[in-house]
């Protein structure tokens, strides 16, 4: 159903047909380029208005609602204010460097962005080692913030980029290892091959317990890697005013605010693909009519819909909790996560070699 | 068991008694460390909480007057001595007896010059380095020209100075650095989410550990003190508002009753009524306050839109009756401004009903929540003499196991034939203060359930001169702020203005044992204590 | 609050009329409108408070005034990345350089908002010795907000009123336009001797 393949192999053949080969592969980056940047930041705007929605909505408040109708505008018009904010140019830091990193944050956060699967055959490239390169990409994200940090030459910002590496390196690998975990269960490391083979069932259901473990902790690993409350304490605002990025301003800065919401569609775009199917429909074996009607829902709107939901939880997360402090951060990450999920994952090897699974 | 005259008397002959209410002693200068450590060393009534000190400036001599009270007894003694010297004053300082008296006794150099000799850091408190004069003194040169607002930064030193007696008896003057050159200090303020206000906190910290903190105040100090002698009686009322502006009624109420006390005015019982709820109303709301802050510090900003939903609750009320959501100046001298509103009564009842819910709500949220127990539980231990010999009352100190409400141990008003308890907890971290303030905010139900309805008629205000005149003397008061003991020092010398009005703020204190209790913490414990202590930047500065 | 509703002052209108009596290119005039569009619709305060005028700050962003309706609720905790600040609360000498730098530490556009007597005029502590009398000595004020402390409406009114003001800037030519470090020396001649 819906499979989009055919408009792409189009799209390429008839630029094949009047162009040189190497031409036609350029056109065609560049048009996906422009268009990854256009969704990227269409996308990066409504979560920002998503994200201010919801928190007024647990706070008994209205949200934006005064620029364009229910507030939609609001994103927007921040967005032009921020472009044409003044960049500072500060005295006595390291202009390279400074420069340097908020492009690195974004550009990390661009090339995972690149990976997901939006709809049957709607994907960029789908390469065999697919989830292995989202996990190394995503990683570049905390060099940026660690330059930013160091780079802006004010002690809050160093102390807001040195927790922020030590918390991201640390999640890196229960994120790494709860996605090792599904691997095992999909067999492969392409995308679209670990959403074809949930074609049948969702891993959560396939996989039940282990997968479920590896579900939350991934939700958790995650909440920390995008630094959102509670875990958010490189830039605690209580405590480190706006922590790595606070010397940063105009576009700069609204590079980092992008890239924060971003990475939150990221992280829960990545949790649909592992765990709820990715684009794929709601599917139970044997229920050939339920099936055959939820085939009718586009792939893309199952993808946005599970991604919506999960980013909703991660902001829920945010504005409850209390932030953890620095220490209990890492106890948290090292002595109960890493073990469970070490732990996990034997538990799904185990189940997998003695075939458990639904 | 002697009297602490006849004790005093035993040993100093030369001493001088006033009872006027508070048994006052004077004492020559040289023989005050004696007097102090005999008082504060007393088996009987050892007066181990230093409730302020009081710089005079007598005119003719400068002086101190250190109130004192004991936690066993709840007897407040007052020690009265000064010198002539006007040039370089020197009084010995106490800071070794009271942990609190180092930042008493910066606050009287800052205002008065006095030196004391043997306090550990004798830099100015409030005013700048550089600045001209000082202020609190009756010959003070007030010209804008010597002390101009500047934009340039200050000029800042890391050195203090401090004065020392040689056994010899000479007295030297010696620097001594505050942080070393090779800590790593960070500013934490004066612009900074966490300090509620404008304080600064110099923090020399290692890896995320708190090593030492330096206080630095006096970005909102406005002078109250030196404002109030130049204005009457009434007009002074209204900069209790702007001081600690959560416990607006509650300051209003001890300035105005020292006043009152001071002329020999009765008020009539309904105003009494409506002093004591309006206290307990603002206590209601400023806890509440405290509570969305603090959570807010902690990370969980949803809970401040919880706690402010009672608060709007109580301001609504308040402003049917006061005229204002926030600074009300409504206690005036002789009662109250005007009488309450027509719907006063119904509205409190409202409120009475939706606070167990509301509190309820809170505990659901916040004080069950895994992470806030993690965060706050064994956080900031004080123990029970740190703070009293920190002076830190009010709820902060009742969480650390001293019984310190004034309600209680001196009581004033109509809170002696009220019923209410008093919170005290064990613990002393930052759990317990968090905990003992939710308790308060049922206590403080508790009274108002009890008035609500027994509100009895009568005048609200009695007929008070305009021009009013207090006799000759001075007075002290002590009342309960919603942050602890505030108190009210005034001096008159028979016209319509002040002679000195001196207030004893109950943060000021609270902001001085930030370092005690944070050392080797994290700073995020910094943010979780200091929001625990619930201090009012301008309430400390004034 | 519709736009008709603001009838108290045309300044802004009559400024504007001013402005465009001239014409203005079209593209350019387009341009500019949407930024300020942007900008109008978009001020992030900065969190700065030092007394009582910045609790009814905290009660403008509560859920009965919720100043997040309008967008304003995006209030930065650093001066880089907020648009203007409140002075909510009195200046006291000490504190007025600490002002000045977080004003200069601002990105431009930045405004500023005077909130209660105090920081209008020194308020009640006018005559205290060390309180600044008003803070336009500091900084410039953008919309001055009356009360002690001002209610939360009439904040929101004040903001307004900038948000007004903001309308009417333009971007390219105006006062964007971007002084040359040399430049800015030249008349700055304290910041080349500090040097």
């Amino acid at each position: 159903m819906y499979n989009l393949s055919g408009i792409t192999d189009g799209i390429h053949q008839f630029l094949s047909s009047f162009l040189a080969p190497w031409l036609t592969v350029t056109v065609e980056c560049v048009l996906i380029g422009v268009l990854l940047l256009l969704v990227y930041s269409v996308l990066a705007l409504f979560y920002i208005y998503y994200e201010r929605k919801i928190c007024a909505a647990f706070q008994c408040r209205l949200g934006p609602n005064r620029v364009g109708p229910l507030g939609l505008l609001q994103s927007v018009a921040d967005m032009f204010k921020i472009l044409t904010k003044e960049l500072i140019h500060l005295k006595n830091i390291d202009k390279f460097l400074f420069a340097l990193a908020p492009y690195l944050v974004i550009i990390a956060s661009m090339l995972s962005f690149a990976v997901l699967p939006w709809g049957n055959g709607l994907q960029i490239i789908d390469f065999n080692i697919g989830i292995f390169f989202l996990v190394a990409v995503s990683s570049i994200g905390v060099l940026g913030i660690l330059l930013a940090g160091w780079s802006s030459n004010n002690k809050f910002t160093l102390i807001g980029s040195m927790r922020s590496g030590a918390q991201m390196v640390s999640y890196e690998l229960s994120i790494g290892l709860s996605v090792l975990t599904m691997i095992c269960l999909a067999g492969t490391m392409s995308v679209g091959g670990i959403v074809d083979a949930q074609s049948d069932l969702w891993f959560i259901f396939k996989g039940h317990i282990p997968a479920f473990i590896a579900f939350c902790i991934y939700l958790v690993a995650g909440t920390a890697e995008t630094n959102r409350g509670p875990f958010d304490l490189p830039e605690a605002e209580s405590e480190l005013t706006a922590g790595y990025h606070t010397e940063y301003s105009g576009i700069h800065f609204g590079f980092f605010y992008l890239a924060e919401y971003l990475n939150l569609f990221i992280v829960a775009g990545v949790a649909s693909l592992l765990f709820l199917g990715g684009w794929m429909p709601f599917h139970i074996p044997g229920w050939e009519g339920f099936n055959h009607i939820m085939d009718y829902i586009p792939g893309t709107l199952w993808f946005l819909g599970k991604a919506f939901v999960l980013s909703f939880i991660i902001i829920w997360f945010k504005w409850t909790f209390p932030r953890l402090r620095i220490d209990q951060l890492l106890t948290l990450e090292w002595k109960y996560l890493l073990p469970i999920n070490l732990f996990n994952l034997a538990l799904m090897v185990c189940i997998i070699v003695c075939g458990f699974t639904l | 068991m002697a009297t602490i005259q006849e004790k005093v008397t035993a040993r100093f002959p030369e001493a001088t008694f006033t009872t006027d209410g508070i048994l006052t002693i004077t004492v020559p200068a040289s023989q005050l460390t004696e007097l102090a450590k005999m008082l504060r060393y007393d088996t009987d009534a050892p007066m181990d909480y230093l409730v302020t000190i009081v710089g005079m400036d007598w005119k003719d001599s400068l002086g101190c007057i250190y109130y004192l009270m004991s936690s066993v007894t709840n007897q407040v003694v007052a020690m009265r001595t000064s010198t002539t010297d006007r040039e370089k004053p020197m009084l010995h300082s106490v800071a070794d007896l009271w942990a609190v008296a180092t930042l008493f006794e910066r606050e009287v150099y800052d205002f008065f010059g006095i030196i004391f000799i043997g306090n550990p850091d004798m830099r100015r408190l409030f005013l700048n380095v550089d600045w001209v004069g000082y202020p609190l003194r009756k010959d003070y040169d007030q010209a804008p020209e010597l002390n101009p607002v500047s934009v340039e930064n200050e000029r800042q030193t890391d050195d203090t100075h401090v004065w020392e007696q040689l056994p010899d008896g000479k007295i030297v003057e010696t620097t001594r650095e505050i942080f070393t050159p090779e800590q790593f200090v960070v500013n934490i303020g004066p612009q900074h989410p966490a300090t509620h206000g404008v304080l600064r906190f110099r923090t020399a910290i290692d890896g995320e550990t708190i090593q030492k903190i330096d206080v630095y105040m006096g970005y909102i100090h406005r002078g109250i003190e030196k404002l109030c002698e130049e204005l009457t009686y009434q007009q002074t009322l209204h900069y209790m508002d702007r001081m600690d502006y959560f416990s607006a009624h509650n300051y209003h109420h001890g300035l105005c009753m020292i006043i009152e006390k001071a002329a020999g005015i009765e008020i009539s019982r309904r105003a009494q009524v409506i002093r004591v709820m309006m206290d307990e109303l603002s206590r209601i709301a400023s806890h509440c306050l405290f509570i969305g802050t603090y959570c807010m510090d902690l990370g969980a900003t949803t809970m401040l839109f919880y706690t402010l939903r009672v608060r709007e609750q109580i301001l609504d009320i308040m402003e049917k009756t006061c005229g204002a959501r926030m600074t009300f100046n409504y206690d005036c001298i002789g009662g109250v401004m005007q009488d309450l509103a027509p719907d006063f009564v119904e509205d409190v009842k409202a409120l009475l009903e939706v606070i167990p819910a509301n509190l309820k709500e809170y505990n659901k949220i916040f004080t069950g929540n895994v992470i806030a127990k993690g965060r706050m539980t064994g956080i900031g231990y004080l123990s029970r003499e740190d703070a009293i010999s920190y002076s830190i009352t009010g709820p902060s100190g009742r969480a650390s196991g001293w019984a310190c409400d004034m309600r209680k141990i001196r009581p004033y008003s109509i809170y002696p034939e009220l019923d209410f308890e008093q919170i005290t907890a064990t613990e002393g971290d930052s759990m317990a203060r968090f905990k003992v303030r939710l308790e308060e905010i049922k206590q403080s139900a508790h009274i108002l359930e009890q008035l609500v309805d027994n509100i009895p008629e009568g005048e609200c205000c009695v007929k008070v001169p305009k021009a009013l005149k207090l006799p000759v003397g001075s007075w002290f008061e002590i009342v309960e702020g919603c942050r602890g003991a505030f108190g009210v020092y005034l001096e008159s010398d028979g016209s319509t203005k002040p002679y000195r009005l001196k207030l004893a703020p109950p943060c000021l204190p609270l902001a001085g044992v930030v370092d005690h209790i944070t050392r080797g913490q994290k700073i995020a414990d910094l943010i979780t204590i200091g929001g625990s202590l619930d201090y009012i930047v301008p309430d400390m500065d004034r | 609050m519709p736009y008709e509703a603001f009838k108290d002052n045309e300044y802004i209108e009559n400024l504007v009329k001013e402005l465009t009596e001239a014409g203005t290119h079209v593209v350019v005039g387009q341009l500019d409108k949407l930024i300020n569009w942007g900008r109008s619709n978009s001020l992030w305060p900065l969190t700065f408070a030092t007394s009582c005028c910045g609790i009814e700050f905290v009660s403008l962003g509560a859920a009965r005034f919720d100043m997040a309706r309008f967008g304003w609720e995006v209030a930065r905790a650093s001066p880089r990345q907020a648009d203007f600040i409140m002075v909510a609360g009195t200046i006291v000498n000490r504190m007025a350089p600490v002002l000045r730098r977080l004003y200069d530490q601002l990105a431009e556009p930045k405004y500023v908002i005077a909130c209660g007597s105090c920081a209008i005029s020194g308020g009640p502590f006018r005559r205290s010795y060390h309180v600044a009398k008003g803070i336009e000595d500091i900084v410039p004020v953008d919309v001055y907000v009356p009360g002690c402390p001002p209610r939360p409406e009439a904040m929101i009114y004040g903001i307004m009123q900038l948000s007004r003001k903001v309308k009417v800037e333009r971007f390219f030519g105006g006062v964007n336009r971007k002084l040359k470090q040399e430049e800015f020396l030249a008349q700055h001649p304290m910041a080349e001797a500090a040097k």
